[in-house]
């Protein structure tokens, strides 16, 4: 081994606490890139194999019916590369041992080969024999949820008609990755699944043999989606159809893709925070170094060590310990990546998904590791480099110091000696100072994160399930049915209230801006169901105009008092102007709401409900769901406690580990900072501590001194931190926002305290324990060195 | 001797290093009586042990084996709380580096020995003391070497210390300006009756001390007592 090379692997020995306080740092930030940027890759691949493989449509379509010689037709519309007719319906199930109501989504599989769109993927079993009718393969959360496999019985109310179906196999398709209820965002899936029969059975249950009421389309490649839109509908307006639409409205897509693009905000934004913290830790441990080893350089160069060799020697250091931490990172970030894809697909059902421990991520880690290193140290090496021996060879000049500020404004008289001495030094090194304080900020920032994101899903929650859907169930009937449909609920034995409601898909248009959306009508002074401001609390419904999601008006580019117009997709298919009364700032999904009366009398189509919410007697969702499957018009069930407690499990599921690991780096950014920050005192105050100590300050009150500039830094870096973690959480809500779910800006108090707490705990806990290197101090040896 | 009984009585007293596997005898059974008042110098090689002796009387170490006590003070037995007491207390210590605190002015500088003394010098009166009345807002480095070992001086003079134990103070002055502290060190002696021990390997700066104590090899190996003490200014370099 070469001695310069032994040089170096003494000092790292040497320096080692300090070294692996910088290497955890950088494995932190390796590791969540390299995690976070395979996983969304991995996601993203697995998307869009399952989509080319299993042909997922580009536009989608739903009507009332239409003769199956239209799909010809719609396959020769310009841009349209294939087309497959469906049928389905929404239908009430009975799953054994499950004492609620569920439903489904029934939809069809053809009977002649594969199907042309949206093939399904078999988990378990076989697909439906051609025209059998009590056949289905079941999506396979709504079988694990409730513990199906293939050869058991369940039974579904098919178009009033009670069926008993036997489960074929279990699955899934392209259109269902992640399985939501029509209009909903939210997913139950031990209520709700998707279930796939032969289309010539369950065209004849619904008597559609030979029609269709659902299309998918595949578009020729380099194919506008706008004029086939605009082309379906153009044909489908005469059979009900209900306005076809691109990948960018179906939920299940919209889902996959707002979780990658979550991934990708996370690969960036947060390993870019810690790397910042490792560099400066970095160069403040290598400026330390090369100050302290002046006479060593000074004698290399004497020797006859090119300026190269002794850079190299320096930057080999920073290399050295940002390698150790990659090599860490990149193996962590692959077990990261492939733990958090193992969670994916706990929620996202593809048929598995394709993770990679691509070598490039960590290839690309090390490599902006290694960058950021050097761009550290670069000031440090250069000092060495530019060293000249002779001067090298002389002990450095001593410091200057001045008076500080505070002194200057006459305010000196207030300080001890110890003060001073602690308010000179941050003034003689502010920008090191400075960066330490960033440092403590960063870590209370990243810890008000991670309380925020758990805070922001329970407000979400609440706010959803306590404030807004505050129904025990949701009815839905498989059409628009007259009130009196209502009022037969309400007579059921263990309901105890009910409010109708009216649903019309329909295109809201504002000059050349549109959104298709369902227009929800709600009967004013409801209280299970309502529309609520999570600022400003409940919204009236006005008798006239409509109050719509914030968000949707940005998008459409209205505000209150502005016009938009409303083009019914159903019933009459009526259109008309409403005036926009308010705006509210709603967390789930996007809405437009107006008096239940009022909407009735614009569409044009008499006094109709399309479902209804239910306050019930406690426990009687199970006799209540009975009552309903006997009612041929209801397709569909929500419960809304088994919703809450599903997004709980599933944030519960995310959240545990995205809050940990936040905290964890939080953690590791202040005990890396302050434990530099305490090794550097003491080893740049180590002659100034043995006087104290020698003059007879005992061990606290010198520890006292060389912690108080720590102290001071990380009293500075709070309020720095609680600003950035609100900025953070700004981003964080901006960057996840979506038109599927919006978090709330919460920052409590109690979460800046917590973040607080954490990172002063930590700080202090190594403080205490640098007490024992000053006591450890060998007075004589320090005191008799040279400078 | 002023006193009957002394202020330091060392007996029998060895140190042993150990540096790696090397075993060191710094002392080797040392036996010294240092009265109140009195000007010591303690002359000897690198090496002899000199500054182990000092070291051990200034409480920053103790001996490996023997008893040391300053008046009712145990100083082999005593543990680091009660050295750091004596050592606030009764000690005033100068080296050779000076050891000055950079970030603090002279007059900041001895404020911070008189701040945890119970009755102390003010720090202008110690500064004005050894010559540096007109330098007392100045940092160390905008100080001469002769101004800030003069300023150590004050430092340790301003907790009124027994006893002043210096550890090379001239080593690094050239030899005016080593005049003017051992001018000061003598002052502080005479007015103030503060006991002095010097070490240093110059001999002629004996020629001030009451006694000189010659070591070698971790032994004393004279004792002398000067009739008469020469002044600070009398000593050739």
């Amino acid at each position: 081994m070469r001695a310069l090379t032994r040089k170096l692997s003494r000092e790292i020995l040497r320096t080692r606490g300090q070294g692996i306080a910088i290497a955890a740092l950088v494995a932190c930030a390796v590791a969540t890139f390299v995690g976070a940027v395979t996983t969304w890759r991995a996601l993203q691949r697995t998307r869009d194999v399952l989509y080319e493989t299993h042909r997922f449509p580009h536009v989608f379509a739903e009507l009332v019916r239409a003769p199956e010689a239209l799909a010809s037709r719609l396959a020769a519309l310009p841009g349209v590369a294939a087309v497959e007719t469906r049928v389905m319906t929404e239908a009430l199930v009975d799953i054994p041992g499950l004492p609620d109501p569920a439903s489904a989504l029934l939809r069809s599989v053809p009977d002649e080969g594969e199907p042309r769109l949206d093939r399904l993927h078999l988990r378990e079993g076989r697909s439906v024999s051609p025209g059998a009718a009590d056949e289905v393969v079941m999506s396979e959360g709504f079988a694990k949820a409730n513990r199906i496999r293939p050869g058991d019985r369940i039974s579904a109310v098919i178009d009033g008609r009670w069926k008993v179906l036997r489960v074929v196999g279990v699955g899934g398709s392209p259109e269902h990755v992640f399985t939501v209820r029509p209009g909903g965002i939210l997913n139950d899936d031990l209520h709700y699944g998707v279930l796939w029969m032969s289309r010539r059975a369950l065209a004849a249950a619904l008597d559609l043999t030979g029609a269709f009421n659902a299309v998918g389309v595949r578009l020729a490649p380099g194919a506008r989606e706008e004029p086939v839109i605009a082309g379906i509908d153009r044909m489908l307006a005469p059979w009900g159809g209900r306005g076809a639409y691109g990948r960018d409205l179906q939920t299940s897509h919209r889902l996959v893709t707002d979780e990658i693009g979550q991934m990708k905000v996370m690969a960036t934004t947060i390993p870019v925070v810690i790397l910042g913290v490792a560099a400066f830790l970095l160069a403040l441990v290598l400026s330390r170094l090369v100050a302290t080893q002046r006479m060593q350089v000074g004698t290399l160069k004497a020797l006859g060590y090119g300026d190269g060799a002794v850079g190299g020697h320096y930057a080999a250091m920073a290399l050295v310990l940002v390698a150790a931490g990659t090599a860490v990172g990149v193996a962590g970030g692959y077990w990261l990546g492939s733990s958090l894809s193992g969670m994916y697909a706990r929620y996202y059902r593809f048929p598995a998904i394709l993770y990679e421990a691509e070598p490039a991520v960590g290839l690309a880690a090390a490599i902006l590791a290694a960058a950021v290193a050097l761009v550290a140290v670069a000031g440090a090496v250069r000092r060495a480099v530019r060293l000249a021996p002779a001067e090298a060879m002389r002990p450095e000049a001593p410091p200057t110091f001045h008076p500080s500020w505070l002194e200057r404004a006459g305010l000196g008289r207030l300080l001890s000696p110890a003060g001073r001495m602690v308010l000179r030094d941050l003034g003689r090194r502010p920008t090191r100072a400075a960066l330490s304080a960033l440092g403590i900020g960063a870590a209370v920032a990243c810890t008000m994160v991670a309380a925020f994101t758990r805070d922001a899903s329970s407000t979400l929650v609440d706010h959803e399930f306590g404030r807004v859907a505050r129904e025990d169930l949701a009815v839905h009937f498989t059409q628009a049915l007259h009130a009196g449909a209502a009022r037969e609920l309400r007579s059921l034995p263990g309901v105890w209230d009910v409010e109708p409601f009216r649903a019309i898909p329909a295109s809201v248009e504002s000059g050349h801006r549109r959104h298709r959306i369902a227009v929800l009508g709600l009967d004013p002074g409801g209280r299970l169901h309502r529309v609520v401001d999570a600022r400003r609390g409940g919204v009236e419904i006005p008798p006239a105009g409509v109050v719509v999601s914030r968000r949707l008006a940005g998008k459409l580019q209205v505000g209150p008092g502005d016009p938009i117009r409303l083009v019914f997709q159903d019933g009459a298919r009526r259109s008309a102007e409403v005036p926009v009364v308010a705006l509210v700032d709603d967390l789930v999904g996007l809405q437009v709401v107006m008096d239940r009366e009022a909407l009735n009398r614009i569409a044009g189509d008499g006094s109709l409900v399309s479902g209804a919410y239910l306050a019930i007697e406690p426990g009687a969702s199970g006799d209540v769901g009975k009552l309903l499957r006997r009612m041929p018009r209801v397709g569909g069930v929500a419960l809304a406690d088994a919703t809450r407690s599903s997004v709980e499990r599933m944030m519960e599921d995310s959240l545990l580990w995205f809050t940990g690991i936040l905290t964890l780096f939080a953690v590791l950014i202040s005990v890396g900072v302050v434990y530099n920050g305490a090794r550097m005192a003491l080893a740049e105050r180590e002659r100034e501590l043995a006087t104290l100590r020698v003059i007879g300050f005992t061990v606290g009150e010198s520890w006292r001194i060389a912690v108080g500039e720590l102290a001071v830094q990380v009293v500075a870096g709070l309020p720095v931190g609680w600003l950035a973690g609100w900025g953070f959480v700004e981003l964080t809500v901006w960057a996840t926002s979506s038109d599927l779910m919006r978090l709330p800006a919460v920052v409590t108090l109690a979460n800046a305290g917590r973040a607080t707490a954490v990172v002063v705990v930590a700080a202090v806990v190594v403080a205490l324990w640098s007490r024992r290197w000053l006591s450890r101090l060998d007075l004589v040896s320090v005191l008799k060195a040279k400078e | 001797m002023p006193a009957t009984s002394p202020a330091f009585e060392a007996v029998g007293i060895t140190k042993v290093y150990r540096m790696g596997e090397v075993e060191v005898h710094a002392l080797r059974g040392v036996s010294l009586r240092i009265w109140d008042g009195e000007f010591v110098v303690i002359l000897g090689p690198s090496g002899s042990g000199k500054s182990t002796l000092l070291n051990v009387l200034g409480g920053l170490d103790a001996p490996s084996a023997g008893v040391v006590r300053y008046r009712d003070h145990d100083l082999a037995r005593a543990d680091d709380r009660a050295l750091t007491a004596y050592r606030r207390e009764h000690v005033g210590f100068v080296f050779q580096f000076y050891n000055l605190v950079p970030s603090l002015t002279a007059r900041e500088n001895v404020a911070l020995a008189a701040e945890i003394a119970t009755d102390p010098l003010p720090a202008e009166e110690a500064l004005g003391r050894v010559g540096l009345s007109e330098r007392l807002d100045h940092f160390p480095s905008q100080l001469s070497g002769g101004e800030q070992q003069r300023v150590a001086i004050a430092r340790a003079i301003a907790k009124r210390p027994d006893v002043l134990l210096c550890d090379e103070p001239t080593g690094a002055l050239d030899a005016a300006t080593g005049r003017s502290v051992l001018e000061v060190l003598d002052r502080v002696n005479r007015e103030l009756g503060t006991t002095v021990a010097v070490i240093t390997h110059n001999a002629s700066i004996g020629g001030m001390a009451d006694r000189v104590v010659r070591m070698a090899d971790g032994r004393i190996a004279a004792e002398i007592r000067n009739e008469r003490r020469v002044s600070a200014g009398e000593i050739s370099w």
